[in-house]
């Protein structure tokens, strides 16, 4: 009606209604959450005002009637109109429920948010108390204090009150915890601050809204609780009656009638459900996934074409391109790769966070995550083109001809399984190895990782490994297959530099011994030179200079390499001096800006940066750049002297 | 204090099982004397006299004291309390004061029909939700079939939002009484569990498909996942081998939380249903005010669901050794 009437209300209203889109409030869900729980609102108020006076008044004529069209539910055992009853029950059931329900919230949360600042002793104390109160179910201990505090309302309320302060005193206790050792809480308590006002001013607002949402939660639990009170026998007392009560009622002589039983029943569900649906909306609300809309990519790097098919080549892939999804739309991280490893070779691929070497990858591996999108002009695995294989036979030659090596040996391995199982597995399911020779080849491959320990190992789990024998363990893994390629992404990063130089060196062995090419992703450029043959600099999803590793340091032609290169510090670097660092920011992986994605950052950009993107194209048979104008090998040479002339 | 404590620390280290057990066998030990205090002082504690209000407004005074001093309530608290301890343990629980039979006895014939119900709940809960809640993550995982997704929630949260004892008068007056593929009432061979069975379960099941397919959807998510998919392995191994296991200690833990909820969810099923177990027991004293049988049925019930309690954190300590380490 607002957003329709032009009154200056209006910007403000679509203002609202745009934040209610987000937060999930006009989905069909959240539409039916308000319908149920104003529906209910309005019973509660209104069906007390209109049909109490029905619902109480008896009528000798017409008793324990089956449903007719003046009594739709049929009449009690007074002659009583049951729909009557059930509507103005609404009231009845629902404030009891509410009433528990904060009692027994104030009284959990009270108790909870003392642990987060009373001492230690007394916080173990609170904690063994609420846990001991938590082992027993709320109904039965609502039982057993219904009991105690008399049959009744005002006893039932309180029973449930009791019963459902546990469960709020431990979220209490598990949230003032983590707000107990923020360093805000910190500071408060060097200032001194006095215990309640810590409580008040400092844990509580910061807790407020789970405990909120928990609340909502609880209501509906205690309808259905009070409920289950009042059919037992505990609850609301005759001549009162709410919607336990009714169904207790109509349970008696559901054999010859069951409207009057199932009636209440539904009006016990509809509350429920709403009260649910109300929690998972609020809970639901900050963490509401959005799918994006694909939309269609620019074409801004163009393809290249006509590499020819080389025999030695392992792995070939042109113009790879990767799309991910995510709520503020479509990123593409990955804008046209174009890389080949030959037999044995190891090729470094370096580059800044968020470069896209991770999803090239991944890409290569076919193990992107699920609604990202890879395309590519050409994708050669072992001579055979992607393409041309079923699923099942690239699943296969995946398997078979390719291993991955990832960043975090701790989170690499599956916690619940031996190291033998995760070793030995693919072998078993793809080369069908008995397992027993399954088993003598894993021995074999951790020895020549040099990891002693043999079986003992195979049977201990990934837990009971440092970082560095699990990296081991991989390489391992990874070789046991005899892989004619294996793709290590940041395999040291997580790993201290003794490690790193020892797994370097595995790496060497694994390469030299079976022959297997290694893509090898780093943003360590040190490392990189040190140990590829060939180097893959990778800037803002693209490919920008393809290098022989010797000539790194020297022979860089790119100004991005250039730069990355002169921001390692080596032990010749003058210390008085600050390090050399590239100004400006990476591009953004949303962008759709034409040009050379590092021209805004290039200091020798020409006006054709801009606007149209250099392709990668070869300086010389071993060296290619993607650059308008590549810097001149001396010219940088030139710099540095100049630059050591001028210390 | 410092020593004491380095010692037990250097002890946990050393035997960390037998400090796990020793601490749980505490537990279970302080929160079983709680339930047997709480049921000595139900009747003790009650508004009125209990005794009158068992065997009515117009009993004779000298009735009333002889039943009394029968239950031993003219004596000093503590002196009460013993007796009942020493009582309890030679598995003397008193006598109803209604009828006036052994109420061990009335426990002794009731309490098989309801552990078996029970039982039979929670496996009904486990079988449908641990490979149900896998499959509907595998389903829906990363925002794939939106549709489904939303069903699968809507529909589970509708179920986790039914209350056991409305389910169960909805079941017995569709089903039972409209339909009569099943028995109304009582326990009359393996036709007439399957409605207090259902009633049971359907309410944690969604529960529980709900966790298991959140915790699934977490593992799906993890990098070991993607290292194990990076081997190419087959559907069936992968998500058998290297999904459920990780998925199951979450799953189990929380499984291991419904099922206290649903020992106690049986009083108000077994209402129902009219079934030959404590909690029908339980109902019938409470309307009867007859304090013996319910104290006894809350001692037994109580004590049930600690012992269950008990068993779920040995049995996830065996599925999960890590969890013993941390915990000492």
């Amino acid at each position: 009606m607002v957003l329709s009437s032009p009154s200056p209300l209006t910007p403000r209203a679509t203002a609202g209604r745009s934040r209610a889109t987000r937060s999930g409030w006009s989905t069909p869900m959240g539409v039916i959450t308000l319908v149920m729980l104003g529906s209910l609102a309005v019973l509660a108020v209104a069906g007390a005002v209109l049909w109490g006076q029905a619902a109480d008044r008896p009528d000798p004529s017409a008793v324990l009637r089956a449903p007719t069209a003046s009594h739709l539910l049929g009449t009690d055992h007074l002659g009583r109109d049951l729909l009557a009853r059930l509507l103005s029950a609404t009231w009845l059931s629902l404030l009891p429920a509410v009433a528990a329900t904060l009692l027994g919230a104030t009284a959990g949360i009270t108790l909870g948010s003392l642990t987060a600042v009373v001492g230690g002793r007394a916080r173990r104390l609170l904690g063994a108390l609420i846990n001991l109160l938590l082992a027993f179910p709320a109904l039965l201990v609502a039982m057993f204090f219904a009991a105690l505090f008399g049959a009744g309302a005002g006893g039932a309320v309180c029973a449930l009150a009791v019963a459902c302060a546990p469960g709020f005193a431990r979220i209490t206790q598990t949230l003032a915890a983590k707000v107990a050792g923020t360093d805000f809480m910190a500071a408060a308590r060097v200032l001194g601050l006095r215990r309640h006002r810590l409580l008040l001013r400092h844990v509580l607002p910061h807790i407020a809204e789970p405990l909120m949402l928990n609340t909502t939660v609880a209501t509906g639990s205690a309808l259905v609780a009070l409920s289950g009170l009042s059919f037992l026998g505990l609850g609301v007392q005759p001549p009162s009656y709410d919607w336990g009560l009714l169904l207790s009622q109509g349970l008696d002589r559901i054999y010859t009638e069951p409207l009057p039983a199932v009636a209440p029943g539904i009006a016990i569900v509809y509350a429920a459900v709403a009260f649910q649906l109300l929690g998972e909306m609020l809970a639901g609300a900050a963490a509401r996934r959005v799918r994006p809309r694909q939309s269609e990519e620019p074409a801004l790097h163009p393809a290249r074409t006509g590499v020819p098919e080389a025999a030695d080549h392992v792995l070939e892939v042109e113009d790879l391109r990767v799309a991910l999804p995510t709520a503020e739309g479509v990123v593409r991280p990955v804008r046209g790769v174009t890389l080949a490893l030959r037999r044995g070779e190891m090729v470094g691929l370096v580059g800044e966070s968020g470069s896209g070497k991770s999803l090239t990858a991944l890409a290569i591996a076919d193990l992107l995550p699920d609604g990202a999108c890879a395309t590519w002009g050409t994708h050669r695995f072992l001579g055979t083109d992607a393409d041309s294989l079923s699923r099942r036979e690239r699943r296969r030659q995946l398997a078979t001809g390719m291993a991955m090596i990832f960043q975090n040996p701790a989170s690499a391995f599956n916690p619940s399984l031996r190291i033998g199982t995760q070793m030995t597995e693919a072998v078993r399911a793809h080369h069908r190895t008995p397992r027993a020779q399954a088993v003598e080849q894993a021995l074999a491959q951790l020895q020549r990782v040099a990891l002693p320990g043999g079986r003992r190992l195979l049977r201990s789990r990934p837990f009971q490994l440092s970082g560095g024998q699990r990296q081991r363990v991989a390489i391992a893994a990874a070789s046991m297959m005899r892989p004619d390629l294996i793709v290590a992404d940041e395999p040291t990063t997580a790993l201290d530099v003794t490690v790193q130089r020892q797994i370097m060196d595995l790496l060497h062995g694994v390469r030299r011994d079976d022959a297997t090419a290694i893509l090898f992703i780093s943003h360590d450029i040190a490392l990189v030179a040190d140990a590829c043959d060939r180097v893959l600099v990778m800037y803002g999803g693209t490919i920008v200079e393809n290098l022989p590793a010797h000539e790194l340091a020297t022979g860089a032609r790119h100004p991005y390499t250039r730069m990355l290169v002169a921001s390692v510090p080596d032990l010749a670097t003058d210390r008085d001096h600050p390090l050399h660092t590239i100004e400006g920011r990476p591009p953004d992986p949303c962008g759709t800006a034409p040009g050379c994605p590092f021209h805004d950052r290039c200091p020798h950009r020409v006006d054709r940066c801009a606007v149209e993107s250099p392709v990668l194209s070869a300086l010389d048979p071993e060296h290619e750049v993607a650059c308008w104008q590549p810097l001149a090998p001396a010219q940088f040479h030139g710099q540095r002297e100049t630059e050591e002339a001028e210390q | 204090m410092t020593t004491v404590s380095a010692r037990l620390g250097a002890l946990a280290r050393r035997h960390p099982w037998v400090v796990f057990c020793c601490r749980r066998a505490v537990r279970l030990t302080v929160s079983l004397f709680v339930v047997v205090t709480a049921s000595f002082a139900m009747i003790r504690l009650v508004p009125g006299d209990p005794v009158r209000a068992a065997l009515g407004v117009d009993a004779p005074p000298d009735l009333v004291a002889a039943k009394r001093h029968e239950l031993g309530l003219d004596h000093g608290l503590s002196a009460q309390y013993w007796r009942y301890l020493r009582h309890l343990t030679h598995g003397d629980l008193g006598v109803s004061l209604v009828t006036g039979e052994p109420v061990a006895d009335l426990i002794r014939a009731r309490l098989p029909a309801t552990l078996l119900l029970a039982v039979l709940a929670f496996a009904c809960v486990l079988v449908v939700a641990l490979p149900g809640g896998l499959l509907a993550a595998v389903w829906t995982r990363e925002g794939r079939r939106p549709r489904a997704e939303l069903a699968f929630t809507a529909t589970t949260s509708v179920m986790a939002g039914v209350p056991d004892f409305v389910l169960a008068a909805g079941l017995t007056a569709g089903l039972a009484v409209a339909l009569r593929i099943f028995p109304v009432a009582g326990d009359l061979g393996p036709q007439s569990y399957v409605l207090p069975v259902l009633a049971l379960a359907l309410a944690p099941t969604a529960v529980l498909l709900r966790i298991v397919r959140v915790e699934t959807l977490k593992v799906l998510a993890t990098d070991y996942l993607r290292a194990a998919r990076a081997k190419r392995l087959s559907a069936v191994p992968l998500y058998l081998r290297h999904v459920a296991p990780n998925t199951l200690t979450a799953s189990l833990t929380v499984a291991g939380n419904l099922l206290p909820a649903l020992i106690a969810g049986t009083v108000l099923v077994e209402k129902v249903f009219a079934w030959p177990g404590i909690g029908s027991a339980m109902a019938q004293s409470v309307a009867a005010q007859d304090y013996a049988v319910v104290e006894a049925s809350v001692l037994v019930l109580g004590s049930a669901v600690l012992v269950v309690n008990f068993l779920v954190d040995l049995a996830l300590a065996l599925l999960d050794p890590r969890s013993v380490i941390r915990e000492t």
